[in-house]
């Protein structure tokens, strides 16, 4: 939306450095600017997204913008969550396509990679030239990763790798491929070229979500890989279990940003429509709707915020990520969900921002652990008992 | 080669205004300010001279604390260094005050080339950069809507009236006050960003450019006495009817109106 200005009820602009502030507003004069005036194109495309953006977003540095060297721009964890906020407050599509290359993907090569691997994929990944996708979530196994099928086995000096992933985002359009596999040892990653014999991609259709987003399948028949391709530093599943805590950490912020854009698009559009002889926004029942959202997302931005700050300090524990990633997507559908009511018959099309939200976050609560999983998750830190 | 960009910062485009209790501006607290947009057109036109070939781009901005962030934006963007005059006795300067201050920078700063916005879009005189030119002694062109440089040499194609451009060229060292749309201004990227906090910033007052009696409103021969919002019309028409209806009835009013 034009003239889209944030939402901060309690002054928090003035928590914030010049660095992070700078950081959020050139990513949300871009996405106004250049993301935005296209986003309905891509969502009446069926798992479509602007691929011309890469280079611009690559520009702006938002491939692992908190990652250090290799041309990343070594961020805060505040300013990259201001960034993933900015993202999506455009569209989830945009904020995972740069949670993908970042967090799944440059993050695991910069914490697991070996210098060779570090040194071929993360500025070419940095720089946009490269695109990477993350392989972990199989059809039959999404929470439960740890029962995944798909396998490696020792070949040679190398690997034989079989198995389907599916619900990876940006798998057709990838030069690499993030792909956890079972081996005798346990669970390891593997870089895979996607230009491999053996690999393919198929575009997954029909989403009601997420539709400005690529979603594939990944299919995996006996493609042979060098033990060069394996990430040395990756052993079992707490690794790619890390992975996600970085990508859960963008989802915290980025539900605000889809948030206020809800409520933002709302606030305006009540103001203006006339109902009975006066705007909307003077009945009680909107001001009730209205007065939660604010309330919730100002909730949300002190959450996101000081878990920032701990992850900064090196704090930070996984179950807190969890506590945000699952409250902060839940308030956001509830924002969502509660606009798109007030826009009334608008708010089913295109033109309105909200139903949009609405159907991109039912996707955002399901991916990178579900509600109910961050719930059993954060159950067990309270009990120490394992309801998982 | 050295070229110096005027940057002000202005309230943002989409801020709500009211005006301030004495009637002469607008309320400023709490609301969000922005880098003027014919200035972010100038300094890109000087990181696009700096990405050619050498250059050192300097950015100089005159008004209070706030314009900290707009200088930061622009060595984001990828200027070199900034130059903050923050003195509250500049407040209230007329255009010449305020083109003193700048003039009192360049003749410091000896750049080759001065890059400013047309105007300004909260007080729209369009008077600082002739007066800055004149000021500094070196000619200048207004409303340029295209670039070149060779040697020493400017060539500037002009905005002119009718929607014709002149073509006319400068000698270094000059000043070019660029039109908007010139060229299309890059984002401060993140790594922009994080470089510029490396990058120097110096805040001066009007006493260290030696110009503190020459500004603020006491020697200021043009003041503002009040502004007002425009007066509700009662005139207003609402052309009803289907898309196509509507507009064979603006077409017949505006003919009515001898504007056609």
């Amino acid at each position: 939306m034009a003239g889209f200005d944030g939402v901060d009820f309690l002054r928090l602009d003035a928590l914030l450095s010049d660095e992070e502030k700078l950081a959020r507003d050139s990513v949300r004069e871009f996405v106004s600017r250049e993301f935005l005036p296209r986003i309905q194109e891509f969502v009446r495309q069926d798992g479509a997204f602007p691929m011309d953006l890469v280079p611009q977003l690559a520009e702006l540095g938002l491939f692992g913008a908190n990652l250090h060297g290799y041309g990343c721009a070594g961020m805060n964890n505040v300013a990259y969550g201001l960034v993933m906020q900015e993202l999506e407050r455009g569209d989830s599509g945009l904020r995972s396509f740069a949670s993908v290359q970042g967090g799944l993907v440059m993050y695991p090569i910069r914490t697991y990679g070996s210098d060779e691997q570090k040194d071929r994929w993360l500025p070419e990944l940095a720089a946009g030239r490269a695109i990477g996708c993350f392989g972990l979530t199989e059809p039959d196994f999404g929470s439960h990763a740890g029962g995944m099928l798909c396998r490696a086995v020792r070949h040679g000096d190398g690997w034989l790798l079989n198995g389907t992933k599916r619900w990876i985002t940006n798998g057709s359009v990838a030069d690499v491929a993030l792909v956890w596999a079972r081996t005798d040892a346990g669970i390891r990653g593997f870089l895979v070229e996607t230009d491999r014999k053996g690999f393919e991609a198929r575009d997954m259709k029909g989403k009601f979500s997420l539709r400005a987003s690529i979603t594939s399948e990944l299919f995996l028949q006996d493609v042979e890989l060098p033990e060069a391709n394996r990430l040395p530093g990756a052993e079992g599943l707490k690794a790619p279990l890390s992975c996600l805590t970085q990508a859960r950490y963008g989802i915290a912020w980025g539900a605000i940003g889809a948030a206020m854009a809800c409520y933002d698009e709302v606030v305006r559009y009540t103001r203006d429509r006339m109902v009975q002889g006066g705007p909307l926004a003077g009945k009680q029942l909107t001001q009730e709707k209205l007065v939660f959202m604010l309330s919730e997302i100002t909730k949300a931005q002190l959450l996101a915020l000081r878990v920032a700050q701990l992850k900064d300090q090196g704090e930070l524990h996984h179950s807190m990520v969890s506590l945000a990633k699952r409250n902060n997507v839940d308030i956001a559908l509830s924002v969502a969900r509660l606009a798109r009511d007030l826009l009334g018959a608008n708010g089913i099309v295109d033109d309105y921002q909200a139903m949009r939200h609405m159907l991109n976050l039912e996707t955002v609560r399901t991916y990178e652990g579900t509600h109910d999983v961050h719930t059993l998750i954060l159950g067990k830190e309270i009990t120490g008992l394992s309801a998982l | 080669m050295k070229i110096m960009v005027c940057l002000k910062q202005v309230p943002h485009q989409d801020a709500r205004l009211d005006i301030n209790g004495d009637g002469t501006w607008i309320q400023e607290d709490n609301i969000k300010f922005e880098i003027n947009s014919y200035d972010t057109y100038a300094l890109e036109e000087a990181l696009l001279i700096k990405d050619a070939g050498e250059a050192e781009v300097l950015v100089v901005s005159i008004g209070p604390d706030r314009v900290t962030q707009a200088l930061r934006t622009a060595l984001g963007m990828g200027a070199d260094r900034a130059i903050h005059v923050n003195d509250p006795e500049i407040q209230g300067s007329d255009s010449l005050g305020m083109a003193k201050v700048l003039a009192a920078v360049a003749k410091e700063e000896n750049p080759d080339l001065i890059l400013a916005g047309l105007m300004s879009e909260d007080a729209n005189y369009a008077a600082v950069p002739p007066m800055l030119a004149e000021l500094v002694g070196i000619p200048h062109t207004t409303a340029a809507v295209k670039v070149e440089r060779s040697n020493g040499t400017l060539t500037c194609d002009r905005e002119i009236e009718g929607g014709a451009n002149e073509v006319v060229t400068l000698e270094a060292p000059c000043l070019v006050a660029v039109q908007s749309g010139l060229n299309q201004v890059r984002y401060a990227s993140l790594k922009g960003i994080m470089a510029a906090k490396k990058k120097p910033l110096d805040v001066k007052t009007a006493a260290d450019l030696g110009v503190a009696d020459q500004v603020g409103a006491g020697a200021a021969k043009v003041s503002v006495t009040q502004i007002a919002p425009p007066p509700k019309g009662d005139t207003a028409e609402l052309v009803e009817g289907s898309p196509d209806e509507i507009a064979a009835k603006l077409v017949t009013k505006i003919k009515e109106l001898g504007l056609l």
